[in-house]
């Protein structure tokens, strides 16, 4: 291979067992996470084939989405929902059946698996990292090629390890300069996502570069590459570096020692030749981001704190009229409408785009020595048990608590509706998560996508509001 | 999985862009661990009322478009989650085919593993199929894979594409696995080359 790579280009070249003749490759898979909701099916086409897992040690299974954020000790017989519980307890039987790894309810390992997967050192730079669930490019952070897949594909990775692929083009995304004061990753991943729009990134794997984004903590690549699928993009990625080798040391998987120092000698070749080709780029000036919000219900609809929503009246394209109007109508919003002040009812801080350490440390902040605004219900959710024990070591859980935050366990939570955490029809969510469509919170529900100290600031006041204010 | 040759089929019109996995089926309705059943609850926001009473403006809540076969829309459809639910649901409404400008990777990806064809033409087009859709007596559309053509009520054919290995598998419908599983000696190979390198750690629980 000669002509200059990209960083998904050397990954992806690293990962082909076998090229096809209509150019789709095989493409080997390093590391399968599991979890309860996209398995069950796949587990059981498997079964009816009298196939095995071909590779449980690169395999690694948890319950996430069903979770209540209540009572983990107890484990899936203190699930409620018979149907959740179902679910939980068939991924339980099937991780037996298959010999696959498995982190229970009531482990303090257990968390969203975008979470953990990082946290316990099981996703690393340079691999193929896949999951049935679209937010698996959150791992990409680490320098990975991580994409999500459907229930097909993982029967079809546990059964080989393989996936069927076509390469992905190449979309450089670079930050240049340096984000503002009070500005973070979350804002940076809207301001994008805003930019190039919901489909901009199809077909696409996303690289991040810049000044910017190498300014990043990890906590904040994650919550970059975390929402690429947001943009349409197949995966994220940021080319790994110093930032990343020091948080991969020491992680419980992570390799270790001599293994450890050849794996980085390897990692650092993972970065973009001089002169590699993308099919597209994108810069954005890291210092012009403010923080940001969605006013809409999908998540280029974003403007910044200090903006106002869109007059469908000054849209020339009337199907995007039709749509600015429809986005309004089920978020009780006018046209025009300033977004700093509008009352919410529910703040969510956590889900797999904003629930580790840094996050609960940047909401605690705000929340310090205040109260949350009566008549507002504002959840924390730690993203695994052990952000959980972390936090309740630096004493963010007695802030939250004494300012009326519900600290709460970990899992999906809030983010969808699929476990108690759920609004109920009209109310109003300044939330932390990566989703705004209609009905995604419970059904009716309204949500505001934003960062974790955002979130917090609104919590306080009850109303959406500049975090600058809280500086 | 079913083949897919040719379809002709009622075609329901549904101009919107961006429709997300999360209209197509809520998450409330994952909690299956079976992948049928779930077409009840297809669109179920846009199709049923909180009182859980059809909403009689919903294409599909109409005839003939209750029995429709075809799906037309605007971009960036199937955008949002990974869930395979959304093409069980489309499937066992009875969707087996949907056409849009473009759509999302992974819903795109996850319909030919379930036997749904989707077809993405010029938004022109498209505009021009929801308009004959729209008349429901010439609601039928024609899709011949064999050809790769969408053949309008007057005759005309717009012709499309398709990979051509996911074309082939539709036609006969081939399960991918018992494909890769003829390419187990490069597998191993591969596995064999990796062995001793950085970036295939074993997890030990
Ligand atoms: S936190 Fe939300 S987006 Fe992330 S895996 Fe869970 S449900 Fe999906």
């Amino acid at each position: 291979m000669t002509h200059p790579r990209t960083v998904f280009d050397k990954i992806w070249d690293a990962h082909v067992v076998e090229t096809l003749p209509d150019g789709t490759c095989l493409l080997y898979i390093d590391r399968h996470l599991v979890h309860e909701v996209t398995s069950p099916q796949a587990f059981e086409g498997l079964r009816a084939a009298g196939r095995r897992v071909r590779r449980p040690d690169l395999t690694l299974a948890v319950p996430d989405h069903n979770v209540p954020t209540e009572h983990h000790a107890e484990g899936s017989a203190a699930i409620l929902e018979p149907d959740s519980r179902l679910q939980v307890q068939t991924l339980e039987r099937n991780v037996v059946e298959f010999g696959v790894p498995f982190i229970p309810i009531s482990d303090a390992r257990q968390g969203i698996v975008h979470v953990i997967g990082p946290e316990l050192g099981a996703s690393l730079p340079g691999m193929t990292i896949v999951c049935g669930d679209s937010h698996t490019s959150t791992h990409g952070a680490l320098g990975a090629l991580a994409f999500g897949i459907g229930t097909s594909e993982v029967e079809h990775v546990l059964a080989t390890q393989t996936l069927l692929q076509r390469p992905a083009r190449n979309l450089l995304v670079e930050v240049t300069g340096r984000l503002g004061p009070g500005v973070t990753a979350k804002d940076m991943a809207l301001a994008i996502i805003g930019a190039i729009g919901t489909a901009g990134g199809t077909g696409h794997v996303i690289e991040y570069a810049g000044d910017a984004v190498r300014a990043l903590d990890m906590a904040g690549r994650m919550t970059l590459c975390n929402m690429s699928i947001e943009a349409g993009a197949r995966a994220g990625l940021i080319a790994p570096d110093e930032t990343t080798f020091a948080y991969v040391r020491g992680r419980p998987f992570a390799p270790k020692g001599e293994a450890f120092d050849r794996a980085v000698a390897y990692w650092r070749s993972l970065v973009a030749d001089p002169g590699a080709q993308y099919d597209r780029t994108v810069r954005i000036d890291g210092g012009e981001i403010a923080p940001m919000l969605t006013w809409g219900t999908n998540p280029e609809a974003v403007v910044p704190i200090t903006g106002t929503t869109p007059d469908p009246d000054a849209e020339p394209d009337p199907a995007r009229a039709a749509q600015i109007r429809r986005m309004l109508a089920y978020m009780a919003l006018t046209p025009g409408q300033a977004l700093e002040g509008v009352p919410v009812d529910v703040v969510f801080i956590g889900s797999c785009t904003n629930s580790r350490i840094e996050d609960m440390r940047a909401a605690a902040e705000i929340a310090r020595n205040r109260r949350v605004a009566p008549g507002v219900r504002a959840l924390v959710v730690p993203g695994s048990g052990l952000v959980k024990q972390q936090a309740e070591a630096e004493g963010l859980d007695r802030i939250f608590t004494e300012a009326g935050f519900e600290w709460r366990e970990a899992g999906c939570s809030m983010c969808l509706g699929m476990n108690p955490d759920k609004l109920t029809p009209g109310q109003r969510c300044a939330s932390t998560s990566n989703r705004n469509f209609e009905g995604r919170q419970g059904p009716g529900g309204r949500t505001h996508l934003l960062s974790p100290a955002m979130a917090a600031a609104a919590a306080i006041t009850g109303t959406l509001t500049d975090s600058r204010r809280f500086a | 999985m079913q083949p897919f040759t040719t379809l002709s089929g009622i075609a329901a019109p549904l101009p919107r862009a961006n429709v997300d996995t999360d209209q197509i089926i809520p998450a409330r309705f994952l909690k299956t661990i079976a992948r049928t059943g779930l077409g009840r609850h297809l669109f179920a926001a846009l199709r049923y009322d909180e009182s859980g009473a059809e909403r009689a403006d919903f294409i599909l809540n109409q005839d003939p478009y209750r029995r429709a076969e075809i799906l037309i829309a605007h971009e960036n459809f199937g955008c949002g989650s990974s869930r395979e639910h959304a093409p069980w649901a489309l499937l066992d409404f009875g969707i087996r085919a949907i056409i849009a400008p473009d759509f999302a990777d992974i819903f795109y990806n996850n319909c030919f593993k379930n036997g749904i064809l989707p077809i993405r033409l010029p938004r022109a087009a498209c505009d021009q199929l929801i308009a004959d859709a729209s008349m429901s007596a010439n609601a039928r559309l024609t899709i011949d894979l064999e050809r790769q053509v969408v053949r309008r009520p007057d005759g005309e054919e717009i012709p499309f594409t398709v990979e051509a290995l996911r074309r082939h598998c539709l036609l006969h419908g081939l399960d991918d696995i018992g494909q890769t599983l003829a390419h187990e000696a490069a597998i191993t190979a591969h596995e064999a080359r990796l062995a001793n390198s950085p970036c295939l750690p074993v997890l030990g629980f």
